[in-house]
């Protein structure tokens, strides 16, 4: 007789009756409690840093699922990881239009710089890397994701040494986010709807997304007075 | 000549432009005071007379959609907002939900009205999480301010929101899937009919709005449904998001009327970087066919884009120069939709894995002489037989790239893309080195 596996101290004992608050409060949001599921997933991943099959399992007891229902749903988003990545995961955007504008060549810089393969692991456990799909910033291509956070119009050497620092343990501040980078642990749970506190840090916008705006106000362009089409509308309406 | 109409960015250069102090200064729920002394159904009618049509790619009518509701039925009604935004090529409700979220929440509050619903989702894509951020900040606030929650601004109405961060899955834009996620389910898309309109969340009646559509209602509500249509084109009425990227001197968001060229978005641009020429574009995203240089004076709206064989989609304006290999972009491509089929019909799952084998082959110069008619196979057993959106778009690129460029096709029999197109020249920094070497 093999012994009983020891239960998971993160699902069990204090730190599980805390999950279990937290999981109430999320369920409490939606009308339906199935609709928990991926915060759920996401507080899971926001404790272990990746979804277990004991993660799995508590979201299944929460919810009253089966845990195959809820691993038929964690195994269909590429967001949530079935293994352990690093503290800092660095998602390349390597979708063409990324690609083309140097995403290929920092993907690859950085495959070599750290010697790991797409979603391998540095053995010091701090960095992992993926290529990831196009994440709505093209106009600041090429883009780079760390914990989900904007690094805008990188570079292969740039993207370099924000790896290394962040391996020194130094901060680092994302181009579009807060202050200084979370952790990945940090960043699940805010996925998971706990709050950090950190949403007025950081520019409310990049260059290019002010690009319009600037050159509008240069040539004296606005839209239309609405007293003007106002008027306009009365006079169709006198013909 | 046309000129740009910034409405939804016109606060954005404010450093505390996602702030509701900021968003009021500017004029910002004033719509919404006077929204709730309209008639719900008068703001229907108001967005229906207005011509506003959906940008989150489709372009359907949005208050012909609110009016789909079905009167009789007694389910709770729910609005969604797609903010999912993963089509490649799209970036602008990102930098809007970022820079402006109370432009969205007063556009939220609005349309709940108007449809009577007391219960809003915001369904952002998960990996963006500083807009996560700004959005509930706003949401917060909205609440603190009495903008949220029972009696809003006294008026009687009650409204809840909740943001909900997806799990990173491109088919989970398309409506049903999106709401199937939203249920918890893995996201894929439901047979149509029944539409969300008569059985949507929890089969209840749902309307289901891109981030940008939702966030122009407060405009038309200010300013009136004259205002909107004086601007754009009789059929593609108002204003939107053009959002440059690629090889233009200032890529970045221009709001502009529908109708705008991509010669006139381009002088305001800088133009092409410099010392290259246009090769090739796409009017709204990867699943819209690409354009070349003779469609540059196509008035960008629904109609004038889909008669010259493409579609306004998202107006995500991906711009490449003579450097770019179109096989490699369009190999690229094939790999996010092979990557982002949600596996549940046949054409789909498979169509786009082999376009993947063979276009793999021919950006390495090992194409046989069969591979554009296998491609062109594919594309024409994919191409209506899908069951969704996702799989018609895969093959948008693949069938007007050959149209256009057939003979780099032709090439890839002998020679990889990467010595016709040397990759390091489409870098950002490749102009840079090109000079250094000099
Ligand atoms: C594969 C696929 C992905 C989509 N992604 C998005 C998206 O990210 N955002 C969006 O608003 N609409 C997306 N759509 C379109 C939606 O299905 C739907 O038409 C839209 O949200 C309706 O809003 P609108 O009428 O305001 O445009 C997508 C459609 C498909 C087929
Ligand atoms: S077309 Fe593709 S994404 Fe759409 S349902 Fe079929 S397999 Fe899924
Ligand atoms: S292609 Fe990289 S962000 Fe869009």
């Amino acid at each position: 007789m093999s012994t009983p596996p020891k239960p998971n101290p993160i699902f069990s004992g204090e730190n599980r009756a805390r999950l279990e608050l937290d999981a109430k409060e999320i369920i409490s949001r939606y009308p339906k409690a199935r609709s928990a599921l991926l915060p759920l997933l996401h507080l899971v991943q926001s404790e272990e840093g990746y979804v277990s099959n004991d993660g799995i399992a508590f979201c299944a007891e929460q919810l009253g699922l089966t845990t195959a229902e809820v691993t038929a749903v964690a195994t269909f988003y590429t967001m949530y990881k079935r293994r352990p990545v690093g503290e800092y995961h660095v998602g390349v955007c390597t979708n063409p239009l990324c690609a083309v504008m140097g995403g290929d060549e920092i993907y690859s810089a950085l495959k070599e710089h750290l010697g790991v393969e797409n979603d391998g692991v540095t053995e010091d456990g701090k960095i992992s890397l993926e290529h990831v799909e196009c994440n709505a910033a093209c106009d600041f291509a090429p883009v780079v994701m760390i914990n989900w956070e904007f690094f805008d119009n990188q570079t292969p050497e740039s993207m370099k040494k924000i790896v290394d620092d962040l391996r020194l343990g130094k901060d680092v501040k994302p181009t579009r986010g807060p202050n200084r980078l979370c952790t990945w642990k940090q960043a699940s749970r805010v996925l998971a709807g706990f709050d950090d506190g950190r949403a007025t840090e950081g520019p409310q916008a990049g260059e290019p997304s002010l690009a319009g705006l600037r050159l509008a106000k240069e040539r004296g362009w606005q839209a239309p007075d609405p007293a003007d089409t106002a008027a306009a509308a009365d006079e169709e309406g006198t013909k | 000549m046309t000129t740009l109409t910034p409405v939804l960015s016109r606060n954005w250069d404010r450093p505390d432009s996602y702030t509701l102090d900021a968003y009021r200064e500017n004029g910002g729920y004033e719509a919404l005071r006077k929204a709730l002394t309209m008639e719900p159904d008068a703001i229907v009618e108001m967005v229906k007379a207005s011509g506003l049509r959906g940008r989150g790619g489709a372009g359907f009518p949005t208050g012909m959609k609110w009016g789909f509701l079905p009167k009789d039925n007694p389910k709770p009604r729910y609005l969604v907002v797609n903010a999912d935004e993963s089509e490649p090529g799209t970036c602008k409700d990102i930098p809007l939900m970022m820079a402006n979220p109370h432009a969205l929440i007063e556009g939220v509050i609005i349309s709940a009205y108007a449809i009577n619903s007391h219960q809003a989702f915001i369904y952002v894509r998960g990996e963006v999480l500083h807009v996560i951020r700004r959005l509930r900040h706003a949401v917060a606030e909205a609440y603190e301010a009495g903008l949220l929650g029972k009696d809003i601004l006294g008026s009687g109405f009650d409204l809840d929101v909740v943001v909900h961060a997806g799990a990173g899955a491109y088919i989970c834009g398309e409506e049903t899937a999106l709401l199937d996620s939203l249920e918890g389910y893995r996201g894929q898309p439901r047979l149509k009919p029944p539409f969300p309109a008569v059985a949507g969340l929890y089969a209840s009646p749902t309307v289901v709005n891109n981030v940008e559509s939702i966030a122009t209602v407060p405009s038309i509500v200010a300013n009136g449904a004259e205002w909107f249509k004086s601007m754009g084109t009789e059929k593609s009425a108002g204003f939107g998001f053009f959002s440059l990227s690629g090889h233009v001197k200032r890529p970045g968001q221009y709001e502009a009327p529908l109708g705008v060229t991509l010669r006139e978005l381009l002088e305001m641009a800088g133009g092409i970087r410099d010392g290259h020429r246009l090769k090739f574009w796409t009017p709204g995203g990867s699943s819209t066919p690409i354009f070349t240089e003779e469609h540059i004076d196509i008035p960008l709206d629904f109609e004038s884009v889909g008669g010259a064989g493409s579609m306004l989609g998202t107006r995500a304006l991906q711009i490449f120069d003579e450097t770019t290999s179109v096989v490699r972009v369009v190999r690229g491509w094939i790999e996010f939709y092979a990557h982002e089929s949600c596996g549940k019909c046949t054409p789909c799952r498979e169509g786009n894995y082999w376009m993947v084998q063979v276009l793999r082959r021919i950006e390495a110069g090992k194409g046989t002489q069969e591979d554009i008619d296998t491609l062109l196979d594919i594309c024409d057993n994919l191409l209506g037989r899908s069951f969704c959106a996702l799989g018609d778009g895969a093959t948008s690129s693949v069938t007007s790239a050959i149209k256009y460029f057939r003979e780099e096709f032709i090439a890839g029999t002998h020679t990889p893309a990467w010595e016709l197109f040397p990759y390091q020249r489409t870098t950002r920094w490749a102009n840079e080195s090109v000079e250094e070497d000099a």
